[in-house]
């Protein structure tokens, strides 16, 4: 469903993505991995649609189209959701009407007619039980005073609620301990089934002990050097990131 | 109000000169010969079969306003409006003797209501809102072309109608309370609107009742080079509450018309006055040409103790908005509100605010101001919170908020606090804040476009005014804020 090919990518002239290949099919769970500054968080905003970026070389096809020539929303409307490294804050915007309203957006780009309240309330309360999160977080604005863990996991039920067929996650679990890790988990792997591809980007092997992936890739400076399956990231445990950060070097 | 319901349906996607509102109603109308004098005063006068009183009190203020000189300390800007190039009274032509009954009112006017969006058949409530009535009085350029709901009001003693009409039905209270509140020599716009003013609402709530449905005003600029000088009285006698909203649109015109208004409130012991305004003149086209000059004077008398006056205002339109409603904490124990949304876009200036000034004892105010600039345009705030030597105990908390989309745009905040009396307290809290690209970009990865982003985002800005209006106004104005900041991103 996702095919990047020699992805390149710069900000300010300076290239940050430099020649990325990645193919994830329908049902597949692929993790990168990689040190800090690496380029993942870069390479989701790409995917993402964030306009920061000027893409110099290479293609992204997602589900048979184009995916660099839509807008973000556009992205969003076709299925792809982007869980934020780090969430943004919309004060006076209750969470619960941002859901709505992200929702029924979505739902006209696609040409489907909106969802009606108690339909949709009802959808939500249920994602919300299973994530843990409280009704009183429904009514917060979006993001604020959230703790990490509140945000992370108001981040994976947009998700759910959303019911994206593509979904990367930027360093899901940073930020969390290990109960909140669980639940988070637990949200991430209800959404596993064989239409949906995912991509999950840690630093941190610990995270992958719970959401087990087919796939693991190994990014740096910009590039993907190292492919494997599960083994990879317990490898990457033991002997860090040292060996790949002095390749970038 | 279910106008701008029907606004955010086809005026999606669009960008400011396509205002909704802009049409023209071709109606045949009465005008007074351009330009001002006594004999224009006169005219007025006579139009409306007024008494000898009203007539000098006119004169008496027209006679002041010649001495007098445009404020110029606002940070506005804008060529010299010529005075005697205006017309200052125009009545669609049967309505010159004052309104009439629904039947008899020109179907052309009631179609322009309609398309308005502004329910005047009783029978109509709005859209949503389950049995709620709200008595609207439609003031068409210089005259109020019918009021609704008047005799079920009359029941429980609420006095709702013209002002022209109230000083012919109700002179001793007119005679009583106007210009007790804005003198007739308060500032050169006030001056000028107690000489001409055309129409406007007067209710008078009686002793003890809680009026039973929302009152409300729309007026409507339609003659071009016409000005508009209303002026609405409302009083609430002990006891008494009242909710009120008025709502104002104009044709799209590349002349700038003048809009000068006066409101004067007065609340008496334990009584309350809500009033909120839906302010949507015509802002002028994307190149500034254009436009409702609208200098407004609007003020609020807490003459009694434990009374209470809170202004709510959403000011989305005019090409220049000058405007202050503001409270005078007369009565002990009174309180003051002020809950202000401002928007600008395109090349439309705002300097507005308010005066909460106070003389009793424990008198409290609270100001919040949300001010929110795109475009070219300029939003100040100008608020002044004022302690009287015998205001001991008094309290105000101001905070106004900025919010800046682009970088063309400019907010400015100007308090003046002046504090007589040492057990005063006055605080104030100022924010200026950008709507981020990383809120935009968070919105558009969760499928909202760019508008709706920014619409959601402002919405979420402005989110303790907008719970201060009445429910049945408070989802159209939301709607609102989001139509007039279309085409201020990207
Ligand atoms: N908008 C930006 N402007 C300037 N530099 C950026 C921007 N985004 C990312 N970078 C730089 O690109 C590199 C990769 O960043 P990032 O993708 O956040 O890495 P990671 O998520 O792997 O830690 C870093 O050196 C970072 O400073
Ligand atoms: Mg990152």
């Amino acid at each position: 469903m996702l095919e990047i090919k020699n992805l390149h990518a710069k900000v300010e002239d300076q290239p940050i993505l430099r020649g990325i290949d990645l193919t994830v099919n329908p049902g597949e769970v692929h993790a990168i991995m990689g040190p800090n500054g690496s380029g993942k968080s870069t390479l989701s905003h790409v995917l993402a649609g964030r306009d920061d970026y000027e893409i110099t070389e290479g293609s992204v096809s997602y589900k048979g189209e184009d995916l660099l020539e839509m807008e973000p929303e556009e992205r969003a409307a076709h299925g792809l959701f982007l869980a934020f490294q780090y969430p943004i804050e919309i004060p006076g915007v209750a969470t619960m009407t941002f859901l709505k309203t992200a929702v029924n957006s979505q739902r006209k780009l696609r040409g489907e007619d909106e969802l009606a309240t108690p339909d949709f309330m009802k959808l939500v309360r249920e994602k919300a039980d299973q994530l843990k999160v409280s009704q009183d977080m429904l009514r917060r604005s979006v993001n604020v005073g959230f703790s990490g863990g509140e945000k992370k996991r108001a981040e994976i039920l947009q998700m759910a609620v959303l019911d994206p067929t593509l979904c990367v996650l930027d360093e899901t679990d940073s930020g969390l301990d290990i109960d909140a890790l669980r639940v988070v988990a637990d949200g991430v792997n209800a959404l596993r089934g064989p239409d949906r591809g995912m991509v999950i980007i840690t630093h941190y092997q610990r995270l992958l002990n719970y959401i087990v992936p087919d796939h693991v890739h190994v990014l740096s400076a910009g590039k993907i050097v190292r492919s494997g399956g599960k083994e990879l990231a317990l490898e990457l445990e033991e002997s860090g990131y040292a060996a790949y950060e002095a390749d970038a070097a | 109000m279910a106008a701008v319901q029907e606004t955010v349906e086809q005026v999606k996607g669009l960008a400011v000169e396509q205002y909704k509102y802009g049409f023209f109603t071709d109606i045949e109308s009465e005008k007074a010969p351009k330009g001002l004098n006594e004999d224009i005063v006169k005219f007025i006068s006579a139009k409306k079969g007024e008494p000898e009183w009203m007539l000098e009190w006119r004169l008496d203020a027209y006679r002041r306003w010649r001495n007098l000189d445009e404020p110029s300390w606002a940070k506005v800007k804008y060529p010299p409006v010529d005075f005697d190039d205006l017309y200052y009274y125009s009545a669609p032509k049967r309505a010159d003797d004052g309104p009439l009954s629904l039947d008899e009112v020109d179907p052309e006017l009631l179609r322009t209501y309609e398309k308005l969006g502004i329910p005047l058949r009783e029978q109509e409530v709005l859209a949503g809102v389950q049995g709620a009535k709200v008595a609207v009085d439609a003031v068409f350029d210089s005259v109020s072309v019918v009021t609704t709901f008047k005799e079920e009001l009359a029941k429980s003693g609420v006095i709702f109608c013209p002002i022209s009409e109230a000083v012919q039905t109700h002179p001793e209270l007119v005679q009583k309370y106007l210009g007790s509140v804005v003198p007739v020599t308060d500032n050169f716009y006030a001056t000028l609107n107690s000489a001409v003013f055309s129409d406007g609402s007067f209710v008078y709530i009686p002793e003890g009742v809680r009026c039973p449905m929302e009152l409300s005003t729309y007026f409507r600029i339609n003659e071009s080079q016409t000005g508009q000088f209303e002026r609405t009285l409302i009083i609430a006698d002990k006891g008494s509450y009242v909710s009120y909203l008025e709502g104002c649109t104009a044709p799209m015109r590349d002349e700038n018309q003048l809009h000068a208004a006066v409101v004067e409130l007065i609340a008496h012991d334990d009584a309350e006055i809500k009033y909120s305004t839906v302010q949507n003149w015509y802002p002028g086209d994307a190149e500034g040409v254009g436009g409702i000059y609208n200098f407004v004077t609007k003020r609020g008398d807490c003459r009694g103790k434990n009374s209470k006056i809170s202004w709510t205002q959403v000011e989305t339109g005019s090409a220049i908005t000058w405007k202050y409603p503001s409270c005078i904490l007369r009565g002990d124990n009174s309180r003051g509100e002020f809950y202000s949304i401002a928007i600008s876009n395109g090349h439309q200036q705002i300097d507005s605010g308010t005066k909460m000034i106070h003389l009793g004892k424990n008198t409290s105010s609270r100001i919040i101001s949300k001010g929110v600039s795109a475009g070219k345009s300029s939003n100040t705030y100008r608020g002044l919170v004022s302690a009287h030597r015998r205001a001991s105990g008094a309290r105000n908390h101001t905070q106004c908020d900025s919010l800046l989309i682009g970088q063309t745009c400019s907010a400015h905040t100007v308090p003046y606090i002046e504090s007589k009396n040492s057990t005063a307290k006055f605080e104030h809290e100022a924010t200026t804040s950008k709507i981020g690209d990383d809120q935009l970009f968070y919105c558009r990865q969760r499928g909202l476009n760019e508008e709706e982003a920014v619409a959601l985002i402002v919405n979420g800005f402005c989110k303790e005014v907008l719970q201060q209006l009445p429910m049945e106004f408070a989802v159209e104005a939301q709607a609102l804020v989001g139509i007039s900041l279309e085409g201020s991103v990207g």
